[in-house]
């Protein structure tokens, strides 16, 4: 199968620090692939070329290719915001903007000009369901975002970014702040997303990571060490130095 | 030497200690002491007209007091004209300036702008006046074709631009104050940057904007020089819809124009601090509103 992204020897500095060197890696559709190490391995970096998030960000360098079906989105002439609305991204901590449950999802569609109301109706009520988030708000859908539990928070950032029907979701470590059952539920709904949707995900711990991979890539200093499909990278990896991270020897 | 032996001995008492402790403490008490005295003062001289004029008169229409005419209402609404008006210009270009400012200008420009916008604080209201009467009045006059250049209006506009520096550095303050991710969140919703600032970073700093434009108010409504030297002065009710567009006179102006000549203890003398406690009402009612805002920290869901 085609990959959907593909890192073609791509090397990314902050100033003169290097935070990825010469990346190269093939990212599969409808499928989840884990990008996980210790930290300061350049793995919200990686994360951030997607969407071209890192474009914020002053002073940095990057060399090679990102190509998203084919097509190097780093040329001139790439309409970015365009760009985003394909690559969902979900941040490390829920993070409602200002407003209702309602206002929140029906954000980005809004931006995109759907204004004809059915459809925006639809539009919540199919994002909310992906999230696994509708049965417990549909009742409240006109209440402060701020209002939700940290757990419901966070599904309702997943349910913004599906909200723009994108084609691939970043998630950079979406659990991190939030408690066991709140993380199953999240973990759950990704299960089903992987279906419809290209998943990229930085865990926020190796037994996550190895829960929810169908592919794993190490990182280690901004390296890759190795790229596997999940299952045989946490049983039988083959570099020393991504067992030795997996067993806890280091990280 | 000696105040060194003599203070690392416990056994003494520590004079320098405690004599620089009661004197921060005078101090504290006498600024607080101060403001009470104020208080006091405009209660006790101004309290009288409230029975020696009747209700009828001192909030009729017509400011004459040569003829026992108190009339405050023309007063209070010219103030309240001027002022409104004021923000109304203040409002959207401080806000602007202060997105610009935090969100839009290069580090090398914003270096630049800040410290001018302080200095524009710092100008003596006086001199704002001079220049309100010497080339804001006349624009007025020639391009609004209104029969004086001294107008409402004219008062507005140096009002205005005197309630901006504090309006821009509050309002950055709290753009500032929204975290790098939310501007992040909208960006990665396919956000444009305006997007983004309108319609994510504005609304999270709402209540800072709140209190700035609070602020402003605060700072336009008790301004007086520049006020008496460019509104013309005339306590007529703006009622009418031209009213802008011409003379007015407010309440702080009226009370530092007239109270040198007054006599001490009469009706009129009165009348003035009267003035003064409806203003200082006011100004605590603008004030106590933002202090609500500030304190009425809203829940940033999750964030910390």
């Amino acid at each position: 199968m085609e990959p959907k992204i593909r890192f073609q020897n791509v090397s990314y500095f902050y100033g003169d620090r290097p935070a990825l060197r010469g990346v190269t890696l093939d990212i599969p559709p409808n499928a989840i692939t884990v990008i996980f190490g210790p930290a300061g391995g350049g793995k919200t970096t990686l994360l951030r070329l997607i969407n071209r998030l890192n474009d914020e960000v002053e002073g940095t360098r990057m060399t090679g290719r990102v190509l998203l079906d084919g097509q190097d989105i780093y040329t001139p002439g790439v309409d970015v915001p365009l760009l985003r609305r394909r690559v969902g991204m979900v941040f490390a901590l829920p993070l409602p903007l200002p407003g209702t449950v309602r206002e929140n999802i029906l954000y980005g569609p809004k931006l995109a000009g759907v204004r004809d109301q059915a459809r925006l109706d639809e539009i919540l009520e199919r994002s909310l369901r992906l999230a696994a988030l509708w049965d417990e708000v549909k009742d409240r859908l006109d209440d402060p975002a701020s209002r939700l539990s940290g757990g419901q928070q966070q599904r309702l950032c997943i349910a913004r970014s599906l909200a723009m029907e994108p084609e691939v979701l970043l998630l950079d470590e979406p659990t991190s702040g939030l408690d066991p059952i709140s993380t199953g539920k999240v973990e759950e709904a990704l299960q089903e997303l992987k279906h419809q949707y290209t998943i990229v995900i930085v865990p926020h711990s190796v037994q996550q990571a190895a829960r929810v991979a169908d592919y794993a890539a190490f990182f280690l200093m901004g390296e890759l060490v190795e790229c596997q499909p999940g299952r045989d990278l946490f049983t039988t990896p083959r570099d020393r130095r991504t067992e030795d991270y997996i067993t806890g020897r280091f990280g | 030497m000696g105040k060194f032996t003599f203070s690392s001995n416990p056994s003494h008492p520590r004079w320098g200690e405690f004599a620089i402790e009661s004197t921060i403490r005078l101090l504290a008490f006498s600024s607080i002491g101060f403001v009470i005295l104020i208080f006091f003062f405009l209660i006790r001289e101004g309290l009288p007209i409230f029975w020696e004029v009747s209700p009828d008169n001192l909030f009729g229409t017509r400011w004459y007091p040569n003829f026992g005419l108190f009339g405050t209402v023309p007063l209070i609404l010219g103030s309240l004209l001027v002022t409104v008006t004021a923000i109304l210009i203040a409002l959207p270009l401080g806000v602007a300036t202060a997105v610009f400012v935090r969100e839009v200008a290069p580090n090398w420009a914003r270096e630049i702008l800040k410290p001018m916008i302080e200095i524009l604080a710092g100008i003596p209201s006086v001199v704002l006046g001079f220049f309100g009467m010497t080339i804001v009045a006349p624009l007025v006059r020639e391009v609004l074709g209104a029969p004086t250049g001294l107008t409402a209006f004219t008062g507005a506009i140096i009002l205005a631009y005197m309630a901006l520096p504090t309006i821009i550095s509050v309002a950055e303050d709290a753009l500032d104050a929204v975290p790098k991710s939310y501007r992040d969140a909208g960006l990665a919703m396919g956000a444009t940057q305006w997007q983004t600032i309108w319609r994510v970073v504005v609304p999270a700093a709402r209540s800072g904007i709140v209190t700035a434009v609070m602020l402003g108010l605060g700072r336009a409504i008790g301004e007086t020089m520049a006020v008496m030297m460019v509104t013309g002065n005339a306590a007529r009710m703006p009622l009418t819809l031209d009213s802008l567009f011409r003379p007015i006179r407010t309440m702080t102006a009226t009370i530092a124009a007239e109270m040198g000549e007054v006599a001490q203890g009469s009706v009129h003398y009165h009348a003035l601090f009267g003035i003064g406690i409806i203003l200082f009402v006011i100004t605590f009612i603008i004030n106590a509103t933002a202090a609500v805002t500030i304190f009425k920290k809203p829940r940033r869901g999750g964030l910390r």
